[in-house]
């Protein structure tokens, strides 16, 4: 299977450990999908399910962590970054994938003027003379909607808002011209009407920058008005994934029919009890022998305690890991 | 009724036969700011909450929504008196929780209590899960100490936890059984009234629903009253029977919970309900959000006269600006703070063609020259 010219990102058995004292911790555990170029993808599940382990490792962040394995391959323009000499990744850390993280308030130093901040990887990356990258920067900061850009660069990080703040990590992220954006719960922290700007300027910046986005949330709602394809990951193991629309209409793992009916939706009737997912996620230290879901599924048999289901073709471009998966497709509901 | 409640006007819905349990008059919370060492001179003031007034009716549950540093928590906070409004009046069965001090507020807050939005603080650590749950009967000398174990196995049944597990530490529990202990020591006073704030935005989303229902669960078992602060408007209209809409310090829009949510008047809370996300891309295809421009204010200087012109767009220079808007009746049941509204009349706020706002526009081609 060479990378064709559609793939920009190819993940192919992708498998993060960590050594703990409670034993090994299975963070990400064979995790294969590709990305194309400007795609947008959303990589959904809730917090220690592996999605952020996913977007740091492809970013070669793991690899500094000394209690971490990586096995499996990252292809990213057709290198293996798990393979290449951390040199090599650092060339592209930052310039071809970078990352926007959750938390604007923690992740800009905030000693640094925004000016700093920005022309650091312009400079690094991009060979451009500090005046130049200051110029950059600012045509950057309006791009992202900063007004008076010319005098808030000489700003720090606490004169900004939360919202403005998230703006000036996306235009950081931005500045290199990625192939590959990483936003990790790129809204979590900010409010609801800030979420929407937010939103919409990745949207129109990835169609103009022609960057694939890679957007890691808990947050289904997020997902399904900006992403095109979704992948839903569940206890280190990605267990569903195809395009947005027919995956949000007629989800084919009950782990995704679950979290979509646990969520009160503002179009729909107000309904009396909300439907719920019993029980806990695993703990990824003693991860249950066959499906990671079973303990909470109310499809589960033997089979699916015993073995672990594989990622299997359900419709074209849509995949799931269920051995039920036929009565889903075939419109099995979640019992009350 | 007090001169001041008919003047200003409580926001209740006019004769359904329910009782008013909370009342909330002219309430505000100044924290000031203060300069210097040795002599601190104040300086200014963080306007948190800035005049509100509203009710809460025995058996409901208000849902109050806004945006982080609205105001909302310290307005929970202040109901029970946590906080001491600077001025404004609390009435807690008729009685106001203001003026009491000591042993008489001690005793009212027993009908009263508090689930806090983080399990992982707001648990202590040192504390055995039956002495956290079991604390608040000590506290109010509720019962003997077999009384009291008996009491705590109770209650941890019955909001679904183990009563084998009381003599386990908070941090041998996750997240959402973490809450369910929160909720057994709200409980353990046979309160009336709860303030719930943000009770499962720190929860895993599998879990947010078991906390919800439970929650609901309760309320019928127990026929409490809840105040339900959050800023998840899906969430909200999923378990409020009415719901206040706050914005800078002030409440905007208080309705019925299905009116707010069909017929929003006020243009903050049409902006915000257009701004939740819905959870299906084919809904999302047709809807067109309505995306404010710009930044909340500051709470320290709250911009003059209607404190959400600034983001407005149906604003109305000389009359928005200027003028305070009032809290009133605009329809029956349903108050609102406009200007702009009146009669049956009000401002409907579209999407524009140009749906990433002014600070977009002007700023995309600054030199004319950017790549």
């Amino acid at each position: 299977m060479g990378i064709d010219q559609d793939t920009l990102l190819r993940l192919t058995d992708l498998t993060v450990d960590f050594a703990s004292q409670e034993g090994t911790v299975h963070a990400v555990n064979k995790v294969s999908f590709d990305v194309a170029p400007g795609e947008l993808v959303g990589l959904v599940g809730e917090s220690g399910c592996g999605k952020s382990v996913t977007a740091t490792a492809i970013l070669g962040l793991t690899r500094m962590v000394t209690n971490a394995t990586i096995s499996g391959s990252i292809i990213f323009e057709g290198r293996d970054l798990v393979q290449l000499p951390e040199k090599a990744v650092r060339d592209i850390r930052g310039r071809d994938i970078s990352m926007i993280f959750q938390d604007p308030v923690t992740s800009l130093n905030p000693v640094l003027t925004i000016e700093r901040l920005m022309t650091e990887g312009l400079e690094v990356h991009l060979g451009l003379s500090h005046s130049d990258a200051i110029k950059r920067s600012i045509e950057l900061l309006a791009e992202v909607g900063i007004p008076k850009a010319g005098r808030r660069v000489k700003d720090y990080p606490h004169q900004f808002s939360g919202g403005m703040r998230q703006r000036v990590m996306i235009a950081i992220a931005l500045s290199c011209n990625p192939k590959l954006l990483l936003a990790d719960e790129p809204t979590t922290a900010l409010d609801v009407t800030i979420q929407a700007q937010i939103l919409r300027l990745l949207k129109r910046l990835s169609a103009d920058h022609d960057a694939a986005v890679i957007t890691i949330t808990h947050d289904l709602g997020v997902v399904a008005g900006m992403c095109q394809r979704i992948l839903v990951m569940y206890a280190g193991r990605m267990v569903e994934s195809g395009p947005a629309k027919p995956l949000f209409a007629h989800p084919h793992h009950p782990y995704t029919v679950g979290l979509l009916r646990s969520v009160p939706r503002l179009d729909e009737p107000r309904g009396t009890t909300l439907q719920t997912i019993a029980g806990l996620p695993p703990d990824l230290a003693h991860l249950p022998p066959g499906c990671s879901f079973a303990p909470r599924c109310w499809l589960a048999d033997d089979e699916c305690w015993q073995t672990v289901p594989e990622l299997v073709e359900t419709d074209p471009g849509r995949a799931s890991a269920c051995f039920h998966r036929d009565l889903l497709i075939a419109g099995a509901e979640m019992p009350a | 009724m007090s001169a001041a409640s008919s003047q200003r006007g409580a926001a209740s819905a006019a004769g359904n036969g329910h009782q008013t349990l909370v009342r909330v008059e002219d309430l505000r919370v100044h924290f000031p700011i203060t300069s210097g060492v040795v002599f601190q001179r104040k300086v200014g003031a963080v306007y948190a909450v800035d005049g509100l007034d509203f009710e809460i009716k025995t058996g409901e549950t208000l849902g109050l929504v806004g945006e982080s540093g609205c105001g909302k928590s310290t307005t929970g906070r202040a109901i029970l008196q946590l906080i001491r409004p600077t001025t404004g009046r609390v009435f807690y069965e008729g009685g106001d929780l203001a003026n009491l001090k000591g042993k008489a507020l001690r005793k009212q807050r027993r009908r009263m209590q508090m689930i806090f939005q983080d399990p992982y603080a707001s648990l202590n650590s040192r504390m055995t899960v039956g002495d956290i749950v079991g604390e608040p009967l000590l506290v109010h000398h509720m019962a003997d100490r077999a009384g009291r174990k008996a009491k705590v196995r109770e209650l941890l049944e019955t909001v679904g936890i183990n009563p084998n597990t009381l003599n386990r530490y908070p941090h041998e529990f996750s997240g959402g059984q973490r809450q369910r202990i929160g909720i057994a020591r709200a409980l353990a006073v046979e309160p009336n009234f709860i303030v719930c704030d943000e009770p499962i935005s720190a929860l895993d989303v599998s879990i947010r629903a078991q906390i919800i229902n439970l929650l609901q669960q309760l309320q019928r078992e127990f026929g409490l009253t809840y105040l339900f602060i959050a800023h998840d408007l899906s969430v909200v209209r999923h378990i409020s029977d009415r719901v206040a809409v706050m914005y800078l310090g002030r409440i905007v829009e208080l309705a019925e919970n299905a009116v707010l949510y069909e017929t929003p008047m006020h243009p903050y809370t049409q902006a915000l309900l257009s701004a939740v996300p819905i959870p299906d891309p084919a809904a999302e295809e047709q809807r067109r959000p309505v995306v404010l421009t710009g930044d909340v204010p500051s709470p320290v200087e709250p911009p003059p006269g209607c404190h959400f012109h600034t983001r407005c767009p149906a604003a109305r220079e000389g009359l928005c600006d200027v003028d305070d808007p009032v809290l009133k009746e605009v329809r029956p049941g349903h108050w609102a703070a406009c200007h702009l509204i009146t009669g049956d009349d009000y401002p409907h706020i579209r999407a524009g063609e140009d749906d990433l706002g002014v600070a977009v526009e002007d700023a995309v081609h600054p030199g004319g020259e950017s790549a």
